[in-house]
This record gives C-alpha cells, sequence and structure tokens, in this order.
C-alpha cells in the first residue's frame, strides 16, 4: 500500500544539488566531454544504446555522463529519453551480408571467404594493467593491407547439404510483434523473444548463456561467425513509395551454430541460434544466440530442464530497467506497509508464546 | 517528356528518376553540416524556402534479421530527424537523417528539392561528390585496418625429417 | 502539382499549439456530450474531409492509430495528407482501425464492422469521425450519462436514419463499443459510448 507523506522537499533539492557536485568531482579538473565519452569510452556508450534500446551515440555518452558511469542508471535515463519522441515507422530488416565488416572471426571454419579478421579486439591481449596510460598516451596509427575479397557469411556457406537449418522464418500468416507497443505475453514468439534479447541486460544473459554451457540446458555450441561492423537503415517513405537510407549503425552478429541429435519432428543436424545487438559486444551477442537457441524447446521437442530454456523465467527478468525499478522501489518508504506486518508479527506472538513451555513476553519491547 | 512513349519505357524511366534520388538522399543523409552549409552558400540566386514539416526528430524502429536473412524482428530503435521543404518555384524535398541534429536534415530537404529543379540540379551533385568522396576514403581506410588484422593460416610442421 | 500542394499542405501553422488547444476543445466536449464546440484552429485538409474533421486526425492521429478513410476519402488526397502529417497508415479493415471518417453525406456502416474493444481492453476500438450538415437543426434526441447533468438535447442534421439504433446497439455491449465525433464545419459534437441517446 502507498501513502502520500509530505516533507522532504528541501532535503531531495539539496540532495540533487550534491549528487550534481559529485558527479562533477573535483573543479580543478577538466570537465569531461560528450565527443570524449564516444570516443574513448565507446563501449560504454555501446551497452547503454544496446540496453535502452535506442541507437544515438551522442545521447548514450549523454546518460553515461549524467549516470556518473552507472550503466544501468545511463540505460534507464535513456529508455525514459525515447518515451518523449514519436515513432516515425519501422525500418527495413538491415541486410547484415552487406556490412561493412570491422571485425570477423569463425570457430568452425578456418579458411572461409574474406578470411579470420581479428579487428579491434581484446582477444590475446595479455590483460595486464597498463600503467603507461596513466596521462598522456601516445598510440601508432593502425595498420593498413589492401583489403580481399567479399566476406562471405558463414551461414551462406554452411547451407549445402542441407544439413544445418536455415535463417529461421515465422509461421505463414505471423503477425512481427513489437514489444514497445503491446504488452508481453506467454509464449512467446521467437521475434520478440530477440526483440527483448537484443535489449536484454549484459551480464544477465552472459549468465544464463554460461549456465547452458555448465550443462543446464545443453545446447553444444560453436560460433559459426561473429561479425561487427556497420549496416545500412533504410525507411520507406509513404509519401514517396520508396524506401531511402538515414545512415549506418553499427551492430554485432553472432551465428552460433549447435550440434542436435534430432527429434520426432526434425532430422539430425545442426541447429542455430541468432545474436543481434546495437554497438559493439560480441559478448552479448554470443550470449543472446546462445539464449535464443536454448529457448527453442518448442521448435526441436525440448523438455524444459533449466532456466535458460524457461522463456518466462528469461524474457521476464532480462530487461534491466524493469528489475532495477522492482527491486530499488523498497528502498522508498513503506511505513504503512512495515507497521501493519509489525502488528501482524505481535499478534501471532501473542498467539504463539503461551503456547511454548515457560513461554515468556520478552520479545515484546524489543520490537517497540 | 516524348508523346510517344510505350508504358515500359516510361516505368524504366521511373525507375531510374527514383534510382537517383535515392542515391541523392542516401549521400545528403550522410553529410556533415560542414558540407551542406558550405554547399548552400555557394548557390548564388537561392531560392525561398518554406518549411512544410519539421524539421523534427522522432524515432524509427530498426529491424533485423532472425538468422540473418530470416524473418523479420525489431531489434530497437534509432533516433531520426527528418525535414519536409517546399521551394519557391514548387518542388518539395524530403530530408532524413539517423540523429538529432535538425539542421542537416533541414538542409538535406532543401537539397533534396534543388535535385529536382534543373537549376540547380549540378550545384547539388557537386556536394555529393564531395560528399562520396569523403566516405569512400573513409570505407577504404577503415577496411585497410581490418584488412591489416587478418589471419595468415600458416602449418607448423610437426615431429623430426 | 495540385495534388501535390493538397498533400503537403494544409496542416497546422504551430502544430504543438493548435494541436493542444483542438486536444482541449475534444476533451472537453467528450467530458459534456452532447455540448458543441468551436476548434479555434482550422486545418484546410484536401476535399473532401472537412476542415473539423482534419483538425482531428491532426490532433489525434499518428503511427500507432492505423485510419479507416470512407469510400470517397480513399480516393481523395486525404490518405496521403493523414500519411504525411501524423504518420498513420490508412488500413482497409475496419475493426484494426483507431479512427474511421466518414466525409458529409457517407454512407456509415454498422459500428459493430468496427473495432469494439474487448472486455479486457475496452479502449481498443474505433473513434469514428463523421462530418454532417450541420450540428444543430435535425432530429432531437435528449442525451443523458455522464457528464450530462439533466440531459442535453442534440440535433445533429444530417446522421443516417437508424442512427439511434446503432448507437442503442452500441450501448448496450458497454463497456466495450465505439466513439462518435461529429463534426461539422469548424465545429465538433462528442458522444462516448457512455451517452444514452432517445427521442425527444
Amino acid at each position: 500500500m502507498y501513502v502520500a507523506v509530505k516533507g522532504g522537499e528541501a532535503a531531495i533539492a539539496n540532495a540533487h544539488r550534491l549528487l550534481a557536485d559529485r558527479r562533477r568531482g573535483d573543479r580543478s579538473l577538466p570537465s569531461i566531454t560528450i565527443e570524449q565519452v564516444v570516443e574513448q569510452l565507446g563501449l560504454a556508450v555501446d551497452r547503454v544504446m544496446a540496453e535502452a534500446s535506442l541507437y544515438d551515440r551522442a545521447l548514450a555518452a549523454l546518460a553515461v555522463r549524467q549516470a556518473r558511469g552507472d550503466m544501468i542508471e545511463a540505460i534507464f535515463i535513456l529508455r525514459a529519453y525515447r518515451t518523449t519522441l514519436p515513432r516515425f515507422g519501422y525500418s527495413e530488416p538491415v541486410d547484415t551480408a552487406r556490412m561493412k565488416v570491422e571485425r570477423r572471426v569463425s570457430a568452425t571454419y578456418k579458411d572461409l571467404p574474406g578470411g579470420q579478421l581479428l579487428g579491434p579486439t581484446f582477444d590475446y591481449t595479455h590483460r595486464l594493467l597498463d600503467p603507461s596510460l596513466i596521462g598522456e598516451d601516445a598510440v601508432d596509427e593502425p595498420a593498413l593491407k589492401e583489403p580481399g575479397e567479399h566476406v562471405m557469411r558463414v551461414s551462406d556457406i554452411l547451407d549445402g547439404e542441407g544439413l544445418i537449418e536455415g535463417d529461421g522464418q515465422m509461421p505463414e500468416g505471423h503477425v512481427m510483434g513489437d514489444l514497445t507497443r503491446e504488452p508481453m505475453e506467454f509464449p512467446m514468439a521467437r521475434d520478440l523473444r530477440l526483440q527483448a534479447l537484443a535489449r536484454g541486460d549484459e551480464g544477465f544473459l552472459l549468465a544464463l548463456a554460461y549456465s547452458t554451457q555448465r550443462g543446464y540446458g545443453r545446447t553444444h555450441p560453436f560460433v559459426g561467425e561473429v561479425r561487427i561492423g556497420e549496416v545500412e537503415v533504410e525507411l520507406e517513405l509513404p509519401e514517396l513509395g520508396f524506401a531511402v537510407s538515414l545512415g549506418t549503425v553499427r551492430v554485432t552478429e553472432c551465428q552460433m551454430v549447435n550440434q542436435f541429435k534430432g527429434s520426432a519432428k526434425q532430422p539430425p543436424q545442426f541447429t542455430r541460434g541468432y545474436g543481434l545487438v546495437f554497438g559493439q559486444s560480441e559478448r552479448k551477442a554470443m550470449s543472446m544466440s546462445l539464449v535464443d537457441r536454448s529457448l527453442r524447446t518448442d521448435e526441436f521437442d525440448e523438455d524444459i530442464v533449466a532456466p535458460a530454456q524457461d522463456q518466462e523465467f528469461v524474457i521476464s527478468h532480462a530487461d534491466n530497467v524493469q528489475a532495477t525499478g522492482f527491486v530499488e522501489h523498497l528502498k522508498l518508504p513503506h511505513y504503512v506497509d512495515f507497521q501493519a506486518e509489525l502488528d501482524l508479527v505481535r499478534r501471532m506472538r501473542r498467539e504463539y508464546e503461551p503456547a511454548q513451555p515457560g513461554g515468556k513476553n520478552v520479545m515484546k519491547e524489543a520490537a517497540e | 517528356m516524348e508523346a510517344v512513349t510505350t508504358e515500359a519505357a516510361r516505368t524504366g524511366e521511373d525507375a531510374q528518376i527514383i534510382a537517383r534520388r535515392r542515391e541523392s538522399m542516401r549521400l545528403l543523409a550522410r553529410a556533415t553540416l560542414g558540407e551542406l552549409s558550405a554547399a548552400w552558400g555557394a548557390i548564388g540566386s537561392k531560392p525561398e524556402v518554406a518549411p512544410v514539416r519539421g524539421p523534427e526528430t522522432g524515432l524509427v524502429m530498426v529491424r533485423g534479421r532472425m538468422g540473418g536473412g530470416g524473418a523479420p524482428f525489431n531489434l530497437g530503435e534509432a533516433t531520426v530527424s527528418r525535414a519536409t521543404v517546399r521551394l519557391a518555384t514548387g518542388e518539395v524535398g524530403h530530408g532524413q537523417l539517423l540523429g538529432t541534429d535538425k539542421e542537416r536534415a533541414r538542409f538535406a530537404a532543401i537539397f533534396d528539392a534543388l535535385f529536382q529543379n534543373d537549376a540547380y540540379r549540378a550545384g547539388v551533385e557537386a556536394l555529393h561528390e564531395k560528399i562520396a568522396a569523403r566516405l569512400d576514403a573513409e570505407d577504404r581506410r577503415k577496411a585497410e585496418e581490418t584488412a591489416a588484422t587478418r589471419v595468415d593460416f600458416f602449418t607448423m610442421v610437426r615431429g623430426e625429417d | 502539382m495540385s495534388t501535390q500542394s493538397q498533400i503537403y499542405g494544409g496542416a497546422f501553422a504551430e502544430p504543438v499549439f493548435e494541436a493542444q488547444a483542438v486536444f482541449r476543445t475534444l476533451m472537453d466536449c467528450f467530458a459534456r456530450p452532447g455540448t458543441i464546440g468551436r476548434l479555434s484552429t482550422a486545418a484546410s485538409p484536401p476535399p473532401p474531409l472537412g476542415e473539423a474533421s482534419g483538425a482531428v486526425a491532426l490532433t489525434l492521429c499518428d503511427h500507432d492509430t492505423p485510419v479507416w478513410l470512407s469510400p470517397a476519402l480513399s480516393k481523395s488526397a486525404a490518405p496521403k495528407w493523414i500519411a504525411f502529417h501524423t504518420g498513420a497508415a490508412v488500413t482497409d479493415t475496419k475493426n484494426e482501425a483507431r479512427f474511421a471518417f466518414f466525409e458529409k453525406g457517407a454512407a456509415v456502416p454498422g459500428f459493430d464492422q468496427f473495432g469494439l474493444g474487448s472486455q479486457e481492453y475496452p479502449d481498443r476500438s474505433t473513434t469514428l469521425v463523421v462530418e454532417v450538415e450541420a450540428l444543430e437543426g435535425g432530429q432531437p434526441l435528449i442525451g443523458r450519462g455522464p457528464g450530462i447533468k439533466n440531459g442535453i438535447v442534440i440535433a445533429p442534421k444530417g446522421l443516417p436514419d437508424v442512427f439511434l439504433d446503432l448507437w442503442t446497439a452500441n450501448r448496450a455491449i458497454f463497456p466495450r463499443g465505439i466513439d462518435l465525433v461529429v463534426t461539422s464545419g469548424e465545429t465538433v459534437l462528442c458522444l462516448p459510448r457512455t451517452t444514452k441517446l432517445e427521442r425527444e
């Protein structure tokens, strides 16, 4: 129960003023600019965009700065901001086959067309803290090399023998859902699940993906391909009757290939899980693809034996804005609630204690 | 237009006009404010421009496809700014681009309108070339940087002999 | 060119303030069913879409509200005008529409062909915007219900003959049902589904 209580205005105003002060920190240091956040904390910006489900680097950087680097707070701020804007429409589906690839690796094929392109990766670094980054750091220009052939998609290579399932279709007549427009309902179709996973909390999805590897709903995964790069966003303009390009967004795509022994409905083959995330985040894209596959239990007649296979569990708890709202609301005044509970416990005590051998009313004072 | 044109020829012509305009809009969406205002400044006798809609910022839901090429799903939204303007000479131009820069959107709309006017088309095409040259250089540079991180596998010979 | 200027012209000059003013008038008229509101702003939509109906479209329609148009409106520049200025898509399916527009004299089909909402979500229904000859001078009807103190007499001129039967049937399925905006020139009269109508 919620009861309006007045008071605290001055305290709140001063708390916000103090927050602004702490956010700014030592005034003798230069204030961090949005451009600096975009350029130098780019992956933080990417995570905020992905989980706020709003692609805008400058606004995401502003949110990071305003939230003092608290990622979920930044995501919350950006998610709230998007509700103030009108919806212009739905884009044409982005074509990741025509991505301007900045990184592409495959764990299943060594010599695939386009090759293994490592791009700007943390892989193979020694994860040693680098004291040379304290203060000004001079960095070498990137090495350059003549670009090679078109970076072909692994899924296009694998298709030939029919040993791997296709890209994934929805049943005939299926109307694509949009989480931002309709309330969630379970069971949820795969298109909606993918939308929910794409904006789901990276840590939560990572943990779930890890759980499948440790045996809680094992999916026998191989990374068919991870690719990062820019794709074109096109919007059909009804007044013109054709689609126009709005620019490009950077996305990370993961094609997970999963061994599958077959079922009554399906022959033995490789099945697939899919991950697509705003920005550069292969941890998130890989986790998403693992969880996407583990949630497809109904398609493969799999028993739901683990949390990562339970769509109600996964989807309902993946959104960190919802989660933080509900968890953090506990700190708001529940004075009346608690008084009622206190009375209830006292009453139960009064009934409980006389029944005990040598029972006394010792707790009464302490509870008050 | 010629008096005698077959239906198919006219459709082909329309398709060409649409393709040119789409390419123009694609480039204008990527133009910097500097490129746009410089090109605007370079126009001698500027036509009068009246706003029709916007400039305004809103959202477009970006879609992906499951598995990369399968059924579509909603990935997440992106900010988009757009504007529609009308020239005193009657042409209506639309500008739309990612981000919250309404001034760029307004300029893009003006140049889309100018592109439809024979008197101004050459100037817009000069702007196209400038934008395209910059984008090509940027893309080329990025592709070369990425190519330098390509793995060259070689096989280690194991054992004696 | 004339079609083009019909499509791109005729919207609010000050979209924020004019839409707010129209919204306020509509809200007041729905709160006091049967009263006649004058829209302080006038859009000039492509004919045969009337001024007040056009202003209602500009104010209430957006990307999330599919719109159904009468056959005559569908053939006019109205679909493109609405699409351009509001972002609303035009639908052929009556019960998918959030709004339905009728020009003066158009045949109005049975209300039950439109979206009536569900028992759980009665709000997911169609609002009909019907232009008539005049909001006064027709067959008088007495309205009663929430927002009406002692009954109010309305007499729109140009509603279909079967209107009272349609409205009574609509009232019977409450909380489901359509809501109605009757327009004429730049005036509006609103009938929410809560209003009961009978002959004087």
